[in-house]
């Protein structure tokens, strides 16, 4: 059974269907309800990275529907140190699980995983490749707060040449013919053969350096961290990461309708004033994390979400 | 006259293979290519920078007594796509064949990108390229999915 690598595995209309299903899992997700759909499933969590968000919304989302987890733990206290290869690691989970969500720092193990697997494999990260379950907790995000994915115009700022996130979710949206500002520091430029892929599908791309002056006419500011690691020198780093950061008195210019998302976590990117304005939608945007997990993990598993949930719309 | 006198520089082959119109320089990666090396047994002979009507100059590789099949002579795609191959039996052509870049290059090279899943030599999986693009030819890794250099990847040749 194929998982979800990257978002080339999922059809316009299949993400529409999931975003649908996890808008019906709300309450589910929410406590309000309980739903065994996947008890008697367990879920297989590898992360050889860290990882706070994406590993405990796996968990939450499988404990939400009845479902079980196992963790792989400590990578240090793992087999993996003694060198096991991710081949052989991924044969001795799928036989104790029913689906695989990976986290690994090299880029291409999740496909790998899964062409070593039977039972499906979410991306959950592969190093500055793919991170697809994010992406549709981020599409999530956009379409509850605008009511569609089409043609909206949307900066992604930051660390957009490391930022997996932002690749995931920059091919997904020129798919609903969304326009992209990609704000970045010309070192951490998106990667050319993403842009060059991204203008090959016909999207409209602008690449710039200036975040501030692309937030007017914005619908959806994606921010990203700047991590210091990526700067030899410590003095270029300041003054770049002092040009991606976000106060609330640089919105009163903003489309009201305007949302700030980020990934999470974030460092100094987006000013705790931001919090409290109408703007902010990243915490809401990590509880979405739950719901579309959900939803990707009742579909990979083939376990149909009924239509109408009690306490759901 | 310049053709006979490439002919000339190196003896008519009884049994083997001849592969011409290798692109200028590329006669040493397309030895690499084929696993041609010293612990290779039969005659092999190779001349390089010679005219050539089509192409200006060329690269001629002969292989004696051992006819290549067309999965080895698919591994050129990557330096020489449109080198022409002849089978030579008793000294006359008996077969002609082109290389083709299939959809897919399983375990001839390594991907070259430095944190790719596959470096690690012992993942059991095959390397597999898949063909992006062919005109310019392209490849991209099936596992990490990033666009490979041609240079870099003859570097990785397995």
């Amino acid at each position: 059974m194929t998982g979800l690598i990257t978002m080339n595995d999922l059809s316009n209309e299949e993400i529409l269907e999931i975003l649908d299903t996890a808008e019906r899992l709300l309450p589910v997700a929410r406590g309000e309800t309980y739903l065994p759909l996947l008890q008697g499933k367990i879920l297989g969590n590898l992360f050889f990275e860290p990882s706070t968000r994406t590993r405990m919304s796996f968990e939450t989302a499988m404990k939400r529907l009845g479902g079980d987890v196992i963790n792989l733990g400590d990578v240090s206290t793992s087999s993996v140190v003694k060198g096991e290869t991710l081949y052989d690691t991924i044969q001795m989970v799928d036989g104790y699980t029913d689906i695989i969500a990976l986290r690994h720092p090299r880029q291409g193990a999740a496909q790998y995983a899964q062409d070593s697997a039977n039972s499906p494999v979410l991306n959950g990260g592969d190093g500055a490749g793919n991170h697809p379950t994010q992406t549709m907790l981020d599409l999530f995000t956009i379409r509850q707060a605008h009511g569609t994915l089409e043609n909206l115009d949307i900066v992604l700022a930051g660390d957009l040449r490391y930022g997996r996130t932002v690749h995931s979710l920059s091919h997904a949206l020129i798919r609903f013919g969304c326009n992209l500002i990609l704000a970045s520091p010309s070192i951490l430029r998106m990667p050319a053969e993403i842009v060059q892929d991204l203008k090959a599908h016909g999207a409209t791309i602008v690449e710039t350096e200036d975040l501030i002056g692309s937030l007017d006419n914005a619908d959806v500011v994606y921010m990203t961290r700047i991590q210091k690691e990526r700067f030899n020198d410590e003095d270029e780093y300041k003054k770049v990461a002092g040009a991606y950061k976000m106060h609330a008195s640089q919105l009163s210019n903003c489309r009201p309708s305007m949302i700030v998302m980020h990934p999470l976590p974030r460092v100094d990117e987006i000013h705790p004033s931001v919090d409290s304005s109408r703007h902010a939608r990243y915490f809401e945007q990590a509880f979405n994390g739950v719901v579309a997990r959900m939803a990707l993990l009742c579909r990979l598993l083939n376990v149909e979400v009924p239509e109408k949930i009690e306490g759901g719309k | 006259m310049a053709i006979e006198q490439n002919m000339r520089r190196v003896t008519a082959i009884q049994n083997g293979t001849v592969i011409d119109h290798i692109p200028q320089g590329k006669a040493l990666r397309v030895l690499e290519m084929l696993n041609i090396n010293d612990a290779t047994s039969v005659p092999v002979s190779m001349v390089m920078n010679v005219p050539s009507k089509k192409m200006g100059v060329k690269d001629i590789i002969k292989v004696e007594d051992r006819e290549l099949n067309q999965d080895e002579l698919n591994r050129l795609a990557l330096v020489a796509p449109d080198a022409h191959v002849a089978i030579i039996r008793a000294f006359s052509v008996a077969e002609k064949l082109t290389i083709e870049l299939g959809d897919e290059i399983t375990n001839v090279v390594r991907c070259t990108f430095s944190n790719c899943i596959t470096i690690n030599p012992r993942e059991p999986l095959p390397h597999r390229l898949f063909v992006a693009s062919r005109e310019p030819v392209e490849l991209r890794c099936h596992y990490c999915g990033r666009p490979q250099e041609v240079e870099k990847l003859i570097e990785n040749l397995l």
